[in-house]
């Protein structure tokens, strides 16, 4: 029996889901109630399944907390999971990204934080390390606040030492040297909202993406601009032309298929409801050269916008999608996007779901 | 010295369900002393009230004989002997 897992991240508390058909989905009753829960990591390497979750009390702070039983008992390091240096002189304010590594890497799992900071962790998310290079780099004091804060919200690991990471405002940075050295990769980028031509880096880039196929292909959904890189993030090319809008958060890649992204549009910066007031999630098959609008399922009445961590995918075959809303309901698809079904609503407002395929 | 600290109970979870100690502290002992002497007991409380920077949470007030210490000298508050302490949530979110 398989059974995939479908957490939910809100602006009140964290819910499990679990489906043996991804059709036909239980809910849990919901865990850290009254606390935001803006990431999730679901990590299935090493034989086993641990839940990683940045929870963050408007009282009490943020934390890293991790379950091995599927949320029956929760786990935190006494000391603190992600805790700035005393040097820095700086303290976490939310955690945005709890990404594991590739299989190969078991145990390295890769934090993204507000103020803009990358960690890496070399024992399963329990504790974190700073990556320095990053912290200590020039740009630093140039890079800006997004609506939601100053975040490094997006961390892609890649083959050898390659991370990129995408933040807001800052745009995306690579490191090929496990996060030693970075350094700016926004060529074609467009940062709209600034004078005079793209800069260096101060783009606006909302998420980021890695090809299945290809490591060297990334995908990004930018502040105005969908692109996609063939060159490890050195270059960007728009691949706008067939969407409705070249706006919105979300940027999906297939774990399995090489070329095939989700997108979903939202009407612009200042605009940000599902064109139309329908929802619908876009995808391509060919790496944004043609874009198919995908909405069996998804509410024809919907102004509430999709958070940047609030679709994912997961490993099944074919590949499930999952979108969470502002407004409270979390649709999933089994078949790629071709249909959803609706998973859970009325809750608060999603801020990020991850799905994993149990065995 | 002897003090009377107030916990409160939302975070009776990282204090073994605790929403009062006693603490026995030196003379002339601040605010900090007495959230350094919780912290070495308590360490989750500890993180809970105060950032890794050792500032007090925004939303987290302590009170010493019912007065805020945001409104005194802060954490170098001095403590008196038989004082009260209160660390409690302020009213915030929704």
């Amino acid at each position: 029996m398989t059974t995939t897992l479908l957490a939910i991240g809100t602006r009140k508390g964290l819910w499990l889901a679990t489906s043996e058909d991804r059709g036909s989905w239980s809910l849990s009753a919901p865990h850290f109630l009254m606390t935001e829960v803006p990431s999730i990591g679901i990590d299935t390497r090493a034989g086993r399944t641990r839940l990683m979750i940045g929870v963050r009390s408007e009282h009490f702070g943020p934390t890293v907390v991790h379950s091995d039983d599927l949320g029956v008992t929760w786990t935190e390091p006494a000391d603190g999971a992600i805790r700035f240096p005393a040097d820095t002189g700086a303290a976490v304010e939310r955690i945005w990204q709890l990404r594991p590594d590739a299989d190969d890497r078991p145990g390295v799992v890769w934090a993204g934080c507000e103020p803009i900071s990358v960690w890496r962790s070399d024992d399963g998310g329990e504790h974190f390390e700073l990556c320095r290079g990053l912290w200590d780099h020039p740009h630093r004091a140039e890079w800006g606040a997004g609506y939601g804060g100053a975040a490094a919200h997006s961390v892609v690991p890649g083959p050898g030492g390659t991370v990129h990471v995408a933040m807001s405002t800052g745009g995306v940075y690579r490191t090929r040297d496990g996060g030693a050295s970075w350094q700016p990769r926004n060529t074609g980028i467009s940062a709209y909202f600034l004078p005079g031509p793209a800069p260096e880096f101060g783009q606006c880039v909302h998420k980021i993406a890695r090809d299945a196929a290809d490591p060297r292909r990334l995908y990004a959904q930018n502040h105005h601009g969908v692109h996609r890189s063939d060159d490890d993030g050195d270059t960007w090319t728009s691949i706008a032309d067939g969407l409705p809008s070249d706006f919105g958060f979300v940027m999906l890649a297939d774990p399995r298929r090489g070329g095939r992204i989700w997108v979903v549009p939202l009407v612009a910066d200042g605009q940000r409801i599902p064109p139309d007031g329908r929802l619908a999630v876009h995808r391509s098959d060919d790496a944004g050269g043609t874009w198919q609008r995908l909405a069996d399922g998804l509410p024809t009445d919907e102004y509430n916008a999709v958070l940047r961590d609030a679709a994912c995918v997961d490993a099944g075959d074919p590949v499930g999608v999952y979108v969470g809303t502002r407004g409270g309901e979390v649709h999933a698809s089994a078949d790629a996007g071709k249909s959803f079904t609706q998973v859970a609503g009325h809750l608060p407002d999603v801020l990020c779901v991850r799905a994993a395929v149990l065995s | 010295m002897t003090v009377r600290v107030l916990l409160p109970r939302m975070l009776a979870d990282c204090t073994g369900g605790r929403t009062s100690v006693s603490l026995d502290l030196i003379d002339g002992a601040t605010v900090c002393a007495v959230l350094d002497a919780l912290a070495a007991e308590h360490p989750v409380f500890d993180r809970r009230v105060r950032d890794e920077t050792g500032a007090l949470r925004r939303f987290v007030n302590v009170y010493v004989d019912g007065d805020e210490v945001r409104r005194l000298a802060g954490l170098a508050t001095p403590v008196p002997a038989g004082a009260e302490v209160m660390v409690v949530q302020s009213v915030a979110g929704g």
